[in-house]
């Protein structure tokens, strides 16, 4: 029988829950790197036991760590990421250029091809590759040389590349997302980028529908239809049909358009989820009620899954890389919060029980499904 | 408590060798699997940037925990205290005091008190 194995990034440690394909019974293990912020723990789809994590610390700055037995055991490897060339400069909060600076890793990408290969994205936002097992990282500096990175700006959180998205039809081509810049893709291995925001808008900036500066939360996509993304932005969920040429809002009946992550059903194209999120000034759901949203029709219309959820009194957030689902026949589907619980539902979305509920706030979710 | 530049000048490269002793903060030491503190063996003059540099060899898994790579600074929420005395900005090429020197005392890096 399949299993499946949920990666938990905190803001205090590394955690992996294990369970067979019934997702009844789970075992908790962590916390890896304890006290430490983990930012993102993903799996290699060519080797499932290869586990990447980003350690981080203020004090202590970037770790990358390299499990080769599914997460059991895990050793540090390169931790050194340098800008290419001189880095220059993007705006600060308050417009004026400010240096590139490297701070942490919010994002590991492992290839869909080659278990050494790994894609990491920083804040200050920044793609890089290592081609060695974690042993060393090369910036793919088309992405911020190719115009527009003097007029990116941070986000609330940070100038970070958050989100990027390996089409596994086509090795040349990537997506990548950064807030508050936008989302840009390459066709041709990294080299060079394109900015992919038209059709979005972003009544904070003084030109709304500028090329570049939307404050984009994630984006995702189903690989069998690897040009369709959709995306949580600060406010607006939207998609896109032509791998990103052009976006098209389909928040339809939130509650709130606002939020941060997003996924989609791992057999069904069109089923999509979000958690909407009150207001970019109170990160709580609204009303108090912890709900998904699913969309069977690739968006505009969701209906509210509640059951199992908690229905009153609940103020946690559910962050961009927090929601992820797994590949058994009955696709499951996780999420964790702020308050330390990570939820599963092994229907699709329709029932919800909590799998651990007291861990450190969550920063990221990842499933693998073990054959 | 040894005052601050109390240390016997340096003799260079010349000079006996000195098992210098490190106390790292708890997260470096989990890092490194160390228990308790390190001992170096170093050749005067004893400086913070050479216990570093040092420390690095025998444990590369601290490059970029303690200075940053590239510029080599000292990370900003990290500070070095010798003889109960903040060395911190005294500067990575000061000659540490004597007790230091001589592995009467520890180095301390510590982890400045902050956030949760």
């Amino acid at each position: 029988m399949s299993r499946v194995r949920v990666l938990v990034g905190t803001k205090k440690g590394a955690f992996v829950l294990s369970a067979d394909g019934t997702r009844k019974d789970w075992d908790v293990s962590g916390p890896f790197f304890a006290g430490w912020e983990i930012y993102h723990v993903k799996g290699s789809a060519v080797e499932p036991n290869r586990v990447w994590a980003s350690q981080s610390s203020g004090w202590f700055g970037q770790m990358i760590q390299r499990s080769d037995d599914g997460g059991a055991t895990w050793g540090p490897v390169g931790n050194r990421f340098a800008y290419e060339g001189v880095p220059g400069t993007h705006q600060w909060y308050d417009g004026t250029p400010h240096p590139w600076e490297f701070k942490r890793v919010w994002h590991l990408e492992p290839s869909l091809t080659d278990a050494d290969t790994v894609y990491a994205g920083v804040e200050d936002a920044a793609l890089f590759r290592s081609a060695d097992g974690g042993a060393t990282w090369e910036e793919l500096a088309g992405l911020r040389g190719h115009g527009s990175g003097p007029h990116w700006q941070p986000g609330a959180g940070g100038m970070c590349l958050h989100t990027i998205l390996l089409d596994p039809s086509n090795q040349e081509r990537m997506y990548i997302a950064i807030s508050a810049a936008g989302t840009f893709r390459t066709d041709d291995g990294g080299k060079n980028w394109k900015p992919i925001n038209k059709g979005l808008v972003s009544n904070f900036m003084p030109d709304p529908t500028a090329e570049v500066g939307h404050c984009v939360h994630h984006v995702a996509m189903h690989r069998a239809r690897p040009e369709v993304l959709f995306m949580q932005k600060h406010w607006d969920v939207m998609r896109s049909d032509d791998a990103g040429e052009n976006w098209r809002e389909v928040s339809g009946n939130l509650p709130t358009d606002f939020g941060f992550a997003i996924d989609v059903h791992a057999h069904e194209p069109e089923t999509l989820y979000v958690v909407p999120i009150k207001s970019d000034s109170e990160h709580f759901p609204p009303e108090g009620k912890l709900r998904v949203y699913r969309s069977r029709t690739g968006g505009n219309e969701w209906e509210a899954l509640t059951k199992g959820l908690p229905q009153k009194d609940c103020y946690v957030n559910v962050l961009r890389d927090a929601m992820a689902v797994d590949e058994l026949e009955e696709c499951g589907v996780y999420f964790g919060t702020t308050g330390g619980q990570v939820y599963g539902s092994a229907d699709a979305g329709d029932n919800w029980t909590p799998i651990v509920r007291d861990l450190p706030a969550v920063l990221s979710v990842e499933v693998q499904t073990i054959p | 408590m040894t005052e601050k530049g109390a240390s016997t000048p340096g003799t260079g490269e010349g000079g006996g060798a000195a098992a210098i002793r490190v106390i790292l903060p708890q997260h470096l030491r989990t890092l490194t699997g160390l228990d308790g503190e390190v001992a170096l063996e170093l050749r005067e003059p004893v400086t913070v940037r050479r216990v570093l540099d040092a420390l690095e060899a025998r444990y590369p898994v601290l490059r970029g925990t303690i200075r940053e790579y590239g510029t080599g600074q000292r990370r900003a929420f990290l500070r070095f205290f010798a003889c109960e005395t903040d060395w911190t900005h005294e500067g990575m090429d000061a000659e540490l005091p004597a007790p230091v020197a001589e592995g009467r005392e520890p180095l301390l890096i510590i982890g400045a008190i902050a956030g949760g």
